[in-house]
């Protein structure tokens, strides 16, 4: 079992982090998980397993972070509390803990109607900042919500996502500051397309002195076509896709667009590696994980540090 | 005030189907100013199921009566000595004002032909807006009157979540984004330090967590 987060220690070396995203299959087949995990294997620090992603029933993220594990990766166990009320969101929390699972992302999730059970009642017992404080509580105070003292606290990293792009622009900083003052370790990004609102984002990050309390990750969601860049722009709330990234896109011919929708991902890699206050990447390539490896060597970020561990 | 919606004229056909002696009983409060249960839908109502069952070849007899409150003991004693008459009550009051009823005469028959809705506001003409859900321990004061257990579709406490588009939800491009709404009023009032604090998580045993609840006021005992 796993003693210690490696994305703890490779960002508290000062190294420049990589996160990848796995989203787990809607069956039960266990060779799914392995099969994602093996093209991840050696390029990412730390890999995402995505809980329940927008709405849509899949295996469970703590499972497949189970199975990830035993494949020597070192999982980000995402949580949201559209499902789980405290008492099983904490218990998971305990759970995770016990079978080696080291980090762990707070998320309140995707609205239930845009998933495959519209009908679904939305938990929403506590939100994303409330998971996080509760999860810090645990670990440091040894206690859950409403001060009863656990046998053993869990080991965690602790998590949190933030969108530098969403509405209302003015309060986006003072709610990241509020994560982590609710107990945020680390944070990961909405997909970063519009670089100079990230940098902008980021000053105000850097006034508050945000990015000396939290690690930040930056998110890439490498695109597939100019298609695929206009539907995000369009229907994707919360995303911000500029024009001229558009219009890059289109001015390479489809068979080159996949090409092309790596080359910007690489860039933006490059930037933000050298933006003061960023910490890592994380590599959401929504069903596209095997482009993983090859924009981690793309970018210089390979061989990923090795701790004679795995 | 509580809003209401009329089911729809087939599925109150088909619930009443069986009976042909119909007390036909509406509220004169909320479900009256939301324009769904009072006298003048209880007329309407009536004169509906009447043409139909005459379309249809069938004897159909409806009796209308509209009570002030349909949740008032007081006032459902009206149909004390009407209820006899009659095979079944169709109610268009709340469901507080059909299980009243029901409360008050064990072995009657009694409909719903409403879907009672939320606690809201009248918004204009034939507009009514969600904006109450009674979780029992009002927190208005820390958010600019927006309540965002009611009208922020997570409930978030500590929003906004990321997904607001111009200004709106995420889940419904019509409903403006409680938090949006929070962040600008408080803004507008030079408040954003509320927005630094880090809300607790909701006790909602004094919501629905702990099963009905119920109000006992010893001072207003008689």
């Amino acid at each position: 079992m796993r003693k210690e987060s490696r994305l703890k220690r490779v960002l508290s070396e000062g190294r420049f982090a990589v996160t990848a995203e796995c989203g787990p299959p809607k069956g039960a087949d266990p060779e799914a998980i392995r099969k994602k995990g093996k093209l991840l294997k050696g390029c990412v620090d730390s890999v995402n397993v995505t809980d329940n992603q927008t709405g849509v029933v899949r295996l469970s993220s703590l499972a497949a972070c189970v199975l990830l594990s035993e494949e020597g990766f070192d999982p980000v166990l995402q949580m949201v509390t559209r499902d789980r009320n405290r008492i099983a969101l904490q218990s998971d929390i305990l759970g995770a803990s016990a079978l080696g699972i080291r980090n762990i992302l707070c998320l309140s999730g995707d609205h239930q109607v845009f998933g495959n059970q519209p009908q679904a009642k939305g938990v929403f017992d506590i939100d994303s900042i409330q998971l996080i404080h509760a999860a810090r509580q645990m670990r440091d105070d040894s206690c859950i919500i409403g001060g009863e003292k656990l046998t053993q606290p869990p080991d965690l990293f602790i998590g949190a996502s933030e969108n530098p792009f969403a509405e209302p622009a003015a309060y986006r900083v003072a709610r990241l500051g509020k994560k982590i003052r609710a107990g945020a370790d680390f944070i990961q990004t909405q997909c970063i397309y519009n670089l100079r609102h990230f940098e902008e984002w980021m000053s105000q990050v850097r006034n508050r002195n945000y990015d000396k309390r939290a690690y930040i990750l930056g998110g890439i969601t490498p695109l597939k076509s100019a298609k695929m860049a206009e539907y995000m722009r369009k229907n994707v709330a919360g995303m911000d896709v500029p024009e001229e990234l558009i219009t890059r896109m289109k001015s390479v011919p489809a068979s080159d667009q996949r090409k092309e929708g790596i080359k910007i991902a690489v860039e933006t890699i490059e930037a933000l590696r050298e933006m003061k206050g960023v910490s890592g990447v994380h590599i959401m390539a929504i069903e596209w994980e095997e482009i993983v490896p090859q924009l981690v060597e793309e970018a210089g970020l390979m061989p990923r540090p090795s701790f004679g561990e795995e | 005030m509580i809003t209401a919606e009329r089911k729809p004229l087939a599925e109150i056909k088909a619930m009443i189907a069986p009976y042909r002696k119909i007390l036909l009983a509406g509220c004169g409060t909320c479900v009256a100013e939301c324009a769904s249960g009072g006298e003048k839908e209880v007329g309407l109502l009536a004169s509906q199921l009447r043409m139909d069952a005459k379309i249809e070849g069938r004897e159909i007899e409806i009796k209308e009566i509209t009570l002030d409150r349909q949740c008032v003991y007081e006032f459902i004693d009206q149909l004390t000595s009407l209820i006899d008459q009659y095979e079944v009550v169709l109610s268009l009051g709340c469901g507080a004002g059909v299980q009243a009823v029901a409360e008050v005469f064990p072995r009657l028959i009694i409909l719903p032909a409403l879907n009672t809705t939320f606690i809201g506001e009248t918004r204009g003409g034939g507009v009514w807006f969600e904006n109450c859900r009674a979780c029992g321990d009002c927190k208005l004061g820390l958010f600019a009157a927006v309540c965002p257990i009611t009208r922020c579709a997570k409930g978030l406490l500590n929003g906004p979540c990321g997904g607001s588009k111009g200004e709106h939800c995420e889940v419904d491009p019509d409903t403006p984004c409680a938090w949006q709404l929070i962040v600008t009023r408080l803004e507008e009032r030079g408040r954003l330090e509320f927005l630094e604090e880090v809300h607790p998580p909701v006790d909602w045993s004094k919501s629905h967590g702990k099963g009905p609840r119920k109000i006992v006021r010893e001072d207003q005992k008689n």
